[in-house]
């Protein structure tokens, strides 16, 4: 996934949509909004990220789950299976974005890049209500999707790439 | 803004919130028992119902999922929809918090000791229906039909609008006239004949330069116009914000023009200044199409950018740089006119500086600049004529704001306020969807208007400050468990869009449609409602343009043909624009008629005194006013508002972020609630900010209550737009308090 740090907004429809597709309870959420603001008046700049889980293709959420819970399923997407997962939180400690949290249920839950919808050839929640249209869902594999093509086009980063988890998550600059 | 930080603490604190979470977990665990992977099977191929939102006047239209419980689970954007292309906004997504929200109005309730103190009783219906009728009645024998109003913001508005036309009153206002756009109205209409109106014929998705001056979208979600700009971006565009505030427009700028507030008109006439003086308007367009240009060049020959340098803190290069770079993308540029313009008083000749600026530049009726929309005529049920009423607020108006092409909400709240030079006093006002109290400026006096009143019945879904004054309050349902009017908006494409109920209405409420009909009943005005149900209206209208309730209720919104010619005017096309001279008016022969200037002249504004700073207001993409200050879904995103403080000032006063202050301002008037400091470089020095919509005052609000400061409390000084009567409210200066105990005077 990629998402354009140049449109988006800040609105958190992401966010909104996110809970509402996925029974996410109010309180929680699965993905957020980031602002970061440098400078002084007036020479000022902000960029605006919608962040959730980085899918990591090394991630140690999954090298630490102690049932298997956390685990990689079709396409490098790090999903939890809920009634293996016994809520110990040791994903949530090693997860360097806070990308997890404890469901009131008692299970781990995070982004699942909605695979219930991208397997019936949906865009995910978040991709398809975004106002902006800044965020660019598909198979990095494959150079002619949208998200290969435009990270060819333009500068991007992704976060933390020092932890060494090398995310899936791209943000473009 | 949701973050990470933020969430923690919303989880800690949010009982509330979970009260609702309960019925989706259940479905949840229940989903999860039958299936362990759950999440691959999504349980949410609903059946689906189609809408349009009502959380904002954007009106999008979409489609609302039910859960195999036939609970509301999701509402999603129509594909087809021009409004909308498929994506809500947050507040439209969030919409779903509406329906669940438990601290709804319930069923209907009168009033039975005194104004103010919120003593209700339960009643029926019929109960309070009658009783309304029964006042009504009583205020036609003593003092005319004319002496009853609505007020009205939302799609309610026009059944209640039969009942008091049918019943003889004309004085039927909407506070997003004078309260919000009606200056810019005013002004285009002075200029081009025609005005802007809603959604705005603005071109962004093709302009190649986008300017913004006090709009901020992206905070304000018009959805079309955020989606357009994000494309304007893609494509390349340049956008030049003018702002004191670092808006997060202003960010994805590459011209950000910090400009001292209230100087906007000085901004606007230097680069007139440099287009003229530098020959870079559109030489054809001017001479072909506008009226006053002369005269215009006599005007503007000394506003120099070093003349609006002293005023504006512009500086001159820049001035002159975001001039040519407009010129140089004319005629695709856009001076976008904003929606929310009440801010000195003076905002008729400031939006008139908007368009004549659009005018040298030849935008108008130009591709990326303003295109001729077009919108569908549905025709309506003919009715018999209602009865022309002997007088109406602008009687007591004394020949003020002539101008003014629709009623003016806070001209009939000063209607009803009797005084010896005021000849229609209003004695009976039914409020539908808008919280009077906190969208007219100036509470003590809105909340004197209603000390007067015989009657104050108010018809809203939520508990809002104004139902707290009310003799009768009406629960309706909400937009999810209903029909309404058929949404017909302009646009590059005329097209039409259904509401229908997803599910039924939630405790005793009810729709506008039945409430109005009852109520005409009761008065005996049934001839204005000749269908007994609004699924008969419905049907009778879409026939008439082709297509049919049971088509609607599948498509959910329907395109039609153009009617009238092309989106942009063609080359050397000859136009009659509807002004008195059939041209654009860059010097305004009605406003020189009625005495004002024909051409916009700069006059300073009051600054702050030492200590004190402007108070600027604005919109928070997750809200709309305080209609949606209660949502579950939507306080979960931002559940309180905050002022924003330079670091200067921060320093000045020890303020710390996350820190809570009270607010006091010119008058004297302390904020009843406490408001968290945000400290950022984004807002300058002489300036505070705060969303608007916040600070409830009504307990029954239990999420929003108390949850940071109203600026509507704040706002006591109105600057009155001599023009047409809009109530600029920016003229207000706030200090810090450290508590909010009453000073010794
Ligand atoms: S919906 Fe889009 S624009 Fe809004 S916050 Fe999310 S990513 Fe940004
Ligand atoms: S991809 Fe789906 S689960 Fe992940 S943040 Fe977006 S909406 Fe939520
Ligand atoms: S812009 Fe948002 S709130 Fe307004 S009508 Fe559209 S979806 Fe609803």
């Amino acid at each position: 996934m990629a998402i354009d740090t140049k449109k988006c907004v800040g609105c958190s429809d992401c966010v909104v949509a996110c809970q509402t597709e996925n029974n996410v309870p109010i309180g929680y959420c699965r993905d957020w909004v980031v602002e970061v603001m440098d400078g002084t008046y007036p020479q000022l700049e902000i960029e605006l990220r919608s962040e959730r889980c980085n899918h990591c293709e090394n991630s140690p959420c999954v090298r630490c789950c102690p049932t298997g819970a956390s685990h990689y399923a079709d396409g490098g997407i790090v999903l939890v299976t809920k009634n293996e997962c016994i809520g110990c939180s040791a994903c949530i400690a090693s997860c360097p974005y806070d990308a997890r949290y404890v469901h009131p249920d008692g299970y781990v839950d995070k982004c699942t890049f909605c695979l219930h919808r991208v397997k019936k050839g949906m865009q995910p929640a978040c991709v398809a209500v975004c106002p902006t249209k800044c965020m660019y869902f598909g198979d990095l594999n494959d150079p002619r999707s949208d998200v290969s093509k435009i990270l060819k086009k333009r500068k991007h980063k992704t976060l933390i790439p020092e932890a060494g988890t090398k995310p899936q998550l791209y943000f473009l600059i | 803004m949701k973050s990470r930080r933020q969430f923690i603490k919303i989880s800690s604190l949010s009982a509330a919130g979970l009260i609702f979470g309960g019925g989706l977990l259940d479905s949840l665990a229940s989903s999860i028992l039958k299936e362990n992977q759950s999440y691959f099977k999504g349980p949410f191929d609903f059946t689906r119902t189609p809408t349009y939102c009502e959380v904002c006047f954007w009106k999008c239209a979409g489609w609302v999922y039910k859960d195999e419980n036939g609970r509301i689970k999701k509402i999603i954007g129509n594909d087809d929809d021009p409004n909308c292309n498929g994506r809500f906004c947050p507040r439209g997504t969030g919409g779903v918090g509406m329906h669940y929200d438990e601290d709804r109005l319930k069923t209907p309730l009168i009033r039975t000791e005194e104004r103010g103190k919120q003593t209700f009783r339960e009643a029926s219906w019929d109960e309070a229906l009658e009783y309304i009728a029964s006042k009504m009645k009583e205020i036609k024998e003593e003092h005319g039909p004319e002496c009853t109003a609505l007020f009205s913001h939302g799609s309610g508005g026009k059944y209640f609008g039969k009942v008091i036309k049918g019943f003889g009153s004309r004085n039927i206002a909407a506070p997003s006239y004078a309260q919000c756009r009606g200056p810019r109205e005013v002004a285009f209409i002075a200029t081009y004949g025609s005005g802007v109106n809603s959604p705005e014929n603005t071109d962004i998705r093709d302009t190649k330069c986008l300017v913004l001056i006090g709009a901020h979208i992206g905070e304000n979600m018009h959805n079309g116009q955020v989606q357009e700009m994000s494309d304007a971006i893609d494509k390349g565009a340049t956008i030049i914000t003018v702002d004191p505030r670092f808006s997060t427009a202003a960010s994805k700028s590459k011209f950000w023009l910090p400009i001292k507030p209230a100087t906007d008109i000085a901004l606007l006439l230097s680069w007139m200044h440099v287009i003229i003086s530098e020959e870079l308007y559109d030489k054809k367009y001017v001479e072909k199409y506008t009226y006053g240009f002369d005269q215009l060049k006599a005007h503007v020959k000394n506003f120099t950018p070093e003349w609006a340098y002293g005023i504006t803190t512009i500086k001159p290069d820049q001035i002159r740089e975001t001039a040519r770079t407009m010129a140089h993308a004319a005629p695709a540029v856009l001076v976008h006119p904003g929606r929310h313009v009440t801010w000195y008083g003076d905002d008729t000749q400031r939006l008139r500086a908007v368009a004549i600026l659009n005018a040298l530049l030849g935008s108008w009726g130009r591709r990326g600049g303003f295109y001729n929309p077009d919108k569908a005529s549905v025709p309506h049920y003919h009715l018999p004529p209602y009865p022309k009423p002997e007088k109406t607020w602008r009687d007591a108006m004394g020949g003020k704001y002539i101008l003014a092409d629709l009623a003016l909400a806070s001209g009939v709240c000063d209607a009803s306020i009797p005084t010896p030079d005021l000849d229609c006093s209003i004695r009976g006002w039914i409020v539908n969807g808008t919280n009077l109290i906190n969208t007219l400026p100036d509470q003590k006096k809105t909340i004197d208007a209603i000390q007067k009143l015989d009657l104050l019945a108010v018809v809203d879904t939520m508990p809002m400050e104004i139902t707290g004054y009310a003799d009768v309050v009406l629960p309706e349902c909400v937009y999810l468990e209903r029909y309404d009017s058929l949404r017909i908006s302009q646009g590059r494409e005329p097209s039409i869009a259904l509401r229908m109920p997803a599910v039924d209405p939630l405790y005793n409420s009810k729709p506008a449609y039945w409430i109005a009909r009852e109520l005409a009943k009761k008065l005996d005005l049934l001839e204005y409602f000749p269908f007994e149900t609004i699924e008969e209206e419905l049907d009778w209208e879409l026939k008439q343009v082709g297509s049919s309730l049971e088509e609607m209720q599948k498509i959910g919104v329907k395109r039609l043909e153009r009617e009238v010619d092309d989106l942009y005017f063609a080359d050397g096309e000859d136009i009659e624009f509807d002004t008195n001279t059939g041209k654009i008016e860059l010097y305004s022969t009605v406003l020189e008629e009625e005495g004002f200037d024909p051409i916009p002249v700069y006059t300073p504004h009051p600054e702050p005194s030492e200590g004190f700073y402007r108070l600027i207001y604005g919109r928070a993409p997750m809200h709309t006013f305080s209609r949606t200050a209660n949502n579950p879904n939507l306080t979960d995103l931002m559940s309180e508002n905050s002022v924003w403080v330079n670091p200067k000032v921060a320093k000045e006063w020890d303020l710390k972020n996350d820190q809570y202050i009270y607010l006091e301002n010119q008058d004297g008037v302390v904020s009843d609630f406490p408001i968290k400091v945000r400290v950022t470089e984004r807002i300058r020095w002489d300036s505070v900010y705060m969303v608007h919509g916040f600070g409830h005052a009504d307990k029954r609000l239990k999420r929003c209550f108390g949850k940071g400061v109203s600026d509507t409390q704040m706002i006591t000084n109105v600057m009155i737009d001599p023009i047409m009567g809009g109530t600029g409210m920016r003229g207000n200066f706030v200090t810090f308090r450290f508590d909010n105990k009453k000073t010794e005077v």
